[in-house]
């Protein structure tokens, strides 16, 4: 890694006794170029310092049996800070530069106004303005460099930028200037000004531009510090039966974590002992605790709140829950939604036309335009390249996505890309799964109806022992419903999931058989006389169930799944929106008509087989509409990926990063109407900055070439255009940063 | 006048050229690794070739503190980074098939392209 004398620090594993110590010391201290090798046992750490390579110190310490790894100091956490320092640095240079360029400029500026026209007729007009002329040299030097070398680096490799209008603007001012200095019988009478003034005040203004633009930018990403300040910073992991306190870095794999109450969860894991409620509102926007007891999973950067946990980290590191949001949510900042497409076509043609309209703008001058020509020449010239900024363009969309995206992972809701966040403002027709996204998902018994069988316990047993091969959540609530009472599952054979219709397996000689009517009318079972019954089930919300033994049916059992408490509101905030909401279920026609009724949804198909929902997306997208589908983003898979937008929705943290456009982190639908109101009001937010930048730079050009001169007598002066342009980037992101009082509507 | 125009003409035929005809044969040719410097509103190199299906990592060392430097997108792998003031951050790409993949700045003023054939 480094060929000169460093420090490294590394994770040592497998070191199990006090012993190993030594041993891995003199590994280390064997290694090429190691000065010094020394380990704490109490964190398993080492540190190395010398010129050895990582990899060979890594191998040192497996040749004597154990693993090593680098500790990535690299966090989240310390980047941000590096770059809020190196930040900080750059804003105090550019300030200094502001300061020095106005200096000269400001006073420039009041004698011209004052005294009028910056004329150069006498030897010692000539001498004065020589020198100011040098000092403002010194002012392009010193607070304009950057634009200068950056422009002729750029032109060296073919191509153009900002800093070359920046350097072509205020290099044909001073230049026209000194030439009037030195030559003054090279131009008519009336054409010798100097225009000192404009060069450096252009450069002053730009500067606190870029300054105060580095400041508003720095608001931007608030959001991702913000998910990065979650994170703990130690955590106190028991080694050798002792607590040790280390950096959240070095805890590894299956380390057992001890949590105290108002303490941080450290990294990923599962409770071991203990119970507690944690405070998960920062990551899933839900704002009551959780309650959690053994074999919960716990959730880097969530507070615990009242009880003390041992728990088993799971993942640490770059693959905790935390990290991997954190990942995502910067991938999404820094992607582009295609309405910021064009405006990244313009930009890459707009600094080489600029140059041009300002050539055609000075030879329309010296034709055509009155005496002195060649001074109104070099103006508009230079006011056009000055005034054009290819910055607000393309500012505009990724300012806009950057605080629209961290705005949304507040409400917990991850947005994948750019993409996704400008369809999501689109969305005509939601369809919701019912199981899970509008409900609970965890459905319970309520009624069990006896056919044949006369012992409901036993109907029970057999019905849970069949279903406990099956990973519906209708199959655990019956599984469930046994186990509460106590009741023994039966082992099974020949386990067969008929998706869409049931499952049937074997049990002690007898062939079980547990699905929907068209299951029973499929396997020959007569259901008559007890459909009335279901239907009735069906109509109270209820998802009733035909058991069958051998051929008979020997039950109904009725499963529900209570409406999730804010499902209805949800619902209506998207209504309001003109969205159409859709219910798809896989469940009884009278038991999806209950639950619509009851969330208000009017459109519902029931007993649609999985298959059958991506048919349905595609029916709506071929009528014209822009569909979003929200699932679980397991079942619904194939039209969650053929949706114009797939949501996925969360229980908990438990994300499902993987398969949806976007995932909401807690259960509520309500995420879902956040998602689409912030998606909106960020593709308002880009559009605004579009348009200002496009009125900003298509008007202003015409106007700095001196297009109202003819009408009104008005031609632009290159400081009026410098300021225009230095604050014309500053407003998109000012703008940009409105979004941040974006408040998802109260629920 | 008539000089100036044909002047002027002629310096809207250079600009015209040198920015969009003129195609430079800067391209690095490279096994599997490379050093990119990212300053005074640059990558360079800016044009790179590699051969396909082999990993080629790119090192990006940022030397301009100006936030327009800051973030670096290969929009058709769907890949963003934040390069580290001076210091490398590191992009490793895998099994590239042969094509053209432009990278940029979110402001399109660095760009540069990869190539692979």
């Amino acid at each position: 890694m480094t060929n000169n004398i460093s420090s490294q620090q590394l994770i040592i594993e497998g070191a199990g006794c006090a012993s190993c110590v030594g041993k891995i010391e003199r590994a280390l201290k064997g290694a090429l170029g190691v000065v010094s090798a020394e380990m704490n046992f109490a964190d398993r750490t080492a540190v190395v310092v010398g010129t050895a390579k990582t990899e060979e110190l890594i191998r040192a310490v497996e040749s004597v049996g154990y693993n090593a790894k680098p500790i990535d100091h690299s966090s989240a956490a310390e980047v941000i800070d590096e770059k809020e320092v190196a930040d900080r640095a750059y804003y105090k240079k550019l300030m200094r530069d502001t300061f020095i360029a106005l200096s000269l400029g400001v006073p420039l500026m009041i004698y011209s106004i004052v005294v009028g026209e910056m004329t150069v007729e006498t030897d010692l007009e000539r001498i004065s303005w020589f020198m100011v002329g040098v000092l403002t040299f010194g002012v392009m030097y010193f607070s304009g460099k950057h634009f200068y070398v950056g422009a002729w680096k750029s032109f060296k490799n073919h191509s153009a930028n900002m800093d070359t209008l920046i350097a072509l603007g205020t290099g044909t001012a001073w230049i026209y200037s000194m030439v009037v200095v030195f030559v003054p019988d090279a131009v008519p009478m009336m054409a010798r000004h100097v225009y000192f003034e404009a060069t450096a005040m252009i450069i002053g203004l730009i500067d606190l531009g870029l300054a105060l633009e580095l400041k508003a930018r720095g608001k931007t990403s608030e959001a991702i510090k913000r998910l990065i300040g979650l994170q703990a910073k130690t955590a106190t992991v028991i080694r050798d039966n002792k607590e040790v306190q280390i950096g959240i870095e070095k805890v590894l794999l299956n380390d057992v974590v001890k949590v105290k109450p108002g303490e941080k969860i450290s990294v990923d894991g599962v409770v071991l002992e203990g119970h507690t409620s944690i405070d998960e509102s920062m990551l899933t926007g839900e704002p009551m605790p959780v309650e959690k007891v053994e074999k919960d999973e716990v959730v880097a950067g969530t507070l615990n709140k009242s009880g003390m946990i041992f728990f088993k980290a799971t993942r640490v590191g770059k693959d905790t829950a935390l990290a991997q949001i954190i990942d995502m949510v910067k991938r999404a900042q820094n992607s582009k939604p295609p309405i910021g497409r064009l405006a990244d076509v313009i930009s890459g043609y707009f600094v080489p036309v600029v140059m041009i309209i300002s050539v055609l703008s000075a030879l329309a001058w010296l034709n055509l335009g009155p005496d002195p020509a060649i001074a109104f020449a070099i103006v508009s010239a230079t006011t056009v390249l000055i005034i054009a900024c290819p910055c607000a363009l393309g500012l505009a969309t990724p300012m806009s996505v950057m605080v629209g995206v961290g705005k949304a992972a507040e409400a917990g809701v991850l947005i994948r890309n750019g993409e996704a966040l400008q369809t999501a403002s689109k969305i005509t027709a939601m369809i919701l799964d019912k199981t899970g996204t509008i409900t609970d998902g965890a459905p319970k018994v309520t009624d069990i109806v006896l056919a044949n069988a006369t012992n409901d316990k036993e109907v029970l047993q057999l019905a849970a022992s069949l279903e406990s091969g099956s990973e519906h959540p209708l199959a655990q609530a019956i599984v469930e419903s046994a186990l509460e009472r106590g009741i023994e599952l039966l082992k099974i054979d020949s386990f067969n999931a008929i998706t869409g219709f049931g499952v049937e397996a074997n049990c002690d000689k007898s062939a079980l058989l547990f699905g929907n009517d068209k299951l029973m009318a499929v396997k020959d079972v007569d259901i008559t006389g007890y459909v009335e019954q279901a239907q009735t089930l069906a109509k109270e919300a209820k998802t009733p169930m035909y058991f069958a033994i051998d051929g008979q049916l020997a039950a109904i059992i009725a499963v529900a799944d209570p409406i999730k408490p804010d499902s209805i509101s949800a619902i209506k905030r998207l209504q309001a929106n003109d969205i159409r909401v859709i219910m798809l279920t896989g469940d009884y026609k009278e038991t999806a008509a209950a639950v619509a009724a009851k969330v208000g949804i009017t459109e519902f198909l029931a007993e649609v087989l999985p298959a059958d929902k991506a048919n349905k997306v595609q029916e709506l997208q071929d009528s014209g509409e822009t569909v979003g589908m929200t699932g679980d983003g397991i079942n619904d898979a194939p039209a969650l990926a053929l949706a114009d937008v797939g949501f996925a929705i969360g229980t908990g943290t438990d994300v499902a990063i993987e398969s949806a456009d976007i995932t909401l982190m807690r259960g509520s639908l309500h995420g879902l109407a956040d998602a689409i109101a912030v998606s909106k009001a960020t593709l308002r937010n880009i559009k605004q900055n579009l348009f200002g930048a496009f009125i900003y730079n298509v008007s202003g050009i015409p106007f700095a070439a001196g297009a109202l001169y003819p009408f009104f007598g008005i031609l632009l002066s290159p400081v009026i255009a410098g300021a225009a342009m230095a604050f014309s980037s500053l407003t998109v992101v000012s703008n940009a940063n409105r979004l941040r009082l974006f408040k998802a509507q109260e629920h | 006048m008539i000089i100036i125009n044909i002047l002027g003409v002629a310096l809207i035929a250079i600009i015209v050229w040198w920015f969009w005809l003129y195609k430079p044969n800067k391209t690095v040719v490279i096994n599997n690794e490379i050093l990119i410097e990212v300053k005074d509103g640059m990558y360079s190199p800016s044009s790179i070739q590699v051969s396909a299906s082999q990993p080629v990592t790119l090192k990006f060392v940022r030397k301009d503190q100006s936030p327009c430097a800051e973030t670096m997108l290969i929009p058709s792998l769907d890949i963003s980074e934040q390069l580290k003031l001076n210091e490398v951050t590191q992009i490793t790409l895998l099994d590239l098939s042969p094509g053209e993949y432009e990278f940029h700045c979110q402001m399109q003023m660095y760009r540069g392209v990869l190539k692979v054939i």
